[in-house]
């Protein structure tokens, strides 16, 4: 009785101990997969059909693009001479204008949205690296995640109550807080990640020379990551260049040239929607070339910011 | 001591602004919508008709349609999606080819929301219109159909660059172990890779989906602004997104608070959607941290 008992502990510790996973109809199967040698062709030939419909399907996505950059530098090179840089729009029927209110009404736009931006941009996120780990960061932390994926048309409404209601009229400066709003998460994250890279014994050589906390913030710490800094305020300005959406109700657009803050301004990506949606050809072909130049500006802007964060690098 | 409680002050009172925003987003566009909210309350989303003359509003055609565009577009770009994942993150990790694809993805993600609208308007718009012809469908042209190629197109680099992050945290002792067996790599992206990262991949998938909720402007030119339910994925339509964009500027009183109450669903739609693919994410990257160490 007890042997047998033994036995069939053995037994059964000698079936599970060498391949607990495994159960035995996959043995079966491995050992006929080794006893055929078309079995290992098809495993091969299904392994060269999967790499290359991968990269099939990485090159198609590609397509659009290609597409994209090819019309809109055919249409947009054609349009684009002096006289379209530097003119006013002229109303339809008449040839020649340009878009020059619109490339002033963005570079207001961003010059008004950094200022609102860039300050409370940076200090959360120094505040965010150097408290990063208490309860009331972590909310921030979620907030600026939540702020980063709000549409940007819910942004537009937000401000359209907030400052065009109020005021009695779109602006420039509404256009502005709305975008410095959507700039706002990107400045944030940036800055906190780049601080967090910041080496710890550089902070404590700062102090150990007695000087005050804040000092060793904002002169030892926050130049050390200008670079990290300057790129994350450049992909911010690159994202909001190209908005349109929360302009709609907010700077609005304008045919005519305008500097006061106060009254609607255009802008290159309302200029576009605007002529796009337009039954003229005449204005189509306009579009094209707001939209060249809208790209190249925006490219210009993340190129800008790739080559200070490879060549101004910080290391340790 | 002054100087640096300031500074501590400063630096608090602007991370805290980031709160009180969020909130006062919140309160701001429940208080407009309230008048709206009061009127038609829940039955807001199951009416079919959107009357300004009437005064009758319903969101249906928009829930409609915003759930077909991002669905379709979903649905197009995760084939394209992984493989520019896998092509990144497993076959091709380094070299002038990976670079090549992954800054022209960059690319694709920092061309304007406009410029693809303007671009579905005079290129895929015939397109589209020359297909519905063949397969004998009013042809107009814009539609639930090109709004979603246009997105598919869109949202394809934010899926793939996610993607490609959670493939490379895939730990190569798993792959090694597996290659060792005598696997093939697709039999280890089969078993290894893909199981290992589909939790992040989903969540990639999921922020994927939280922006083509929300994209506005290349869906506004080609999604033909039409009220209706549509009857057929060709169908003119509008989003939840682009009836806002079209109609908020000119609306007042219960109009313009319906387009906010529509506003509102959008932001709490795309708050849930982003706050779960960050934490799944964020989730998915701390327990490789833990593996490797």
């Amino acid at each position: 009785m007890e042997t047998s008992y033994l036995l069939h502990a053995e037994a059964g510790g000698g079936v599970s101990s060498p391949s607990p996973v495994i159960d035995s109809s996959d043995k079966v199967e491995i050992k006929k997969d080794f006893n055929s040698k078309n079995h290992v062709k098809a495993r091969i030939i299904k392994d060269i059909f999967f790499k290359s419909t991968v990269i099939l399907f990485a090159f198609l996505s590609l397509l659009p693009l290609i597409f994209i950059l090819y019309y809109i530098t055919k249409n947009g090179i054609a349009v684009i001479n002096w006289e379209f840089l530097t003119q006013l729009p002229r109303p339809i029927g008449e040839t020649g204008g340009g878009i020059f209110n619109a490339i002033m009404g963005t570079l207001m736009l961003i010059v008004l949205s950094s200022i609102f931006s860039i300050p409370f941009g940076i200090s959360a996120g120094i505040y965010l690296s150097e408290k990063g780990e208490g309860k009331i960061a972590h909310i921030v932390r979620l907030c600026v995640v939540v702020l980063q994926g709000t549409p940007s048309i819910v942004i537009g409404i937000i401000v359209y109550i907030w400052v065009v209601a109020p005021f009695g009229g779109f602006s420039a400066l509404s256009g502005g807080i709305a975008l410095s709003i959507m700039m706002l998460p990107v400045i944030i994250k940036t800055t906190e990640e780049t601080l967090k890279l910041m080496p710890y014994s550089l902070k404590e050589a700062s102090l150990a020379l007695g000087v005050p906390y804040y000092k060793t913030i904002l002169k030892v710490i926050l130049p050390t990551g200008l670079s990290g800094i300057l790129t994350g305020i450049l992909l911010s300005v690159a994202r909001i260049t190209g908005e349109t959406a929360p302009l709609l109700f907010t700077a609005f657009g304008n045919q005519f040239m305008n500097y006061n803050i106060l009254k609607p301004i255009d802008s290159l990506p309302y200029r576009i929607f605007y002529y796009a949606m337009s039954p003229y050809p005449e204005w189509h072909t306009f579009a094209w070339g707001a939209s060249f130049i809208l790209v190249v500006v925006v490219l210009g802007f993340n190129l800008i910011a790739r080559g200070i964060s490879i060549k101004w690098k910080v290391q340790f | 001591m002054k100087s640096e409680t300031i500074f501590n002050r400063t630096i608090y009172l602007s991370a805290l602004t980031v709160v009180v925003l969020l909130i006062a987003i919140f309160l701001t566009l429940l208080l407009a919508s309230m008048p709206s909210i009061k009127t038609f309350g829940a039955g807001f989303f199951i009416g079919k008709t959107w009357d300004t003359a009437s005064q009758k509003f319903g969101a249906l055609p928009f829930l409609a349609g915003t759930l077909l565009t991002s669905f379709i577009a979903l649905f197009i770009s995760i084939p394209f999606s992984i493989s520019i994942s896998l092509f990144l993150g497993e076959y091709f990790k380094g070299g002038p080819v990976s670079a090549f694809l992954r800054s022209s993805i960059e690319v694709l993600a920092g061309i304007p929301s406009v410029i693809y609208g303007l671009w579905g308007l005079f290129l895929l718009m015939p397109m589209m219109r020359f297909i519905e012809v063949k397969v004998g469908v009013p042809p107009h042209g814009v539609g639930i159909m090109t709004s979603s190629l246009i997105l598919t197109i869109m949202i394809i680099p934010f899926s793939a660059s996610i993607g490609r992050e959670v493939i490379t945290l895939v730990p190569s002792d798993l792959k090694e172990a597996a290659y060792s067996l005598g696997a093939t790599r697709f039999e280890v992206i089969k078993n290894i890779i893909i199981p290992y990262a589909r939790s992040g991949m989903i969540a990639g998938i999921l922020l994927a989906l939280g922006r083509a909720i929300g994209e506005t402007m290349a869906v506004t030119m080609l999604i033909g602004n039409s009220n209706f339910l549509p009857t057929s994925i060709f169908s003119p339509a509008n989003t939840m997104a682009s009836v806002i964009a079209n109609e908020f500027a000119e609306a007042t009183g219960v109009t313009a608070s319906s387009l906010i109450y529509i506003g509102i669903v959008l932001f709490l739609v795309t708050m849930l959607v982003n706050i779960v693919g960050t934490y799944i994410i964020k989730k998915v990257s701390l327990e490789a941290s833990k593996e490797v160490t």
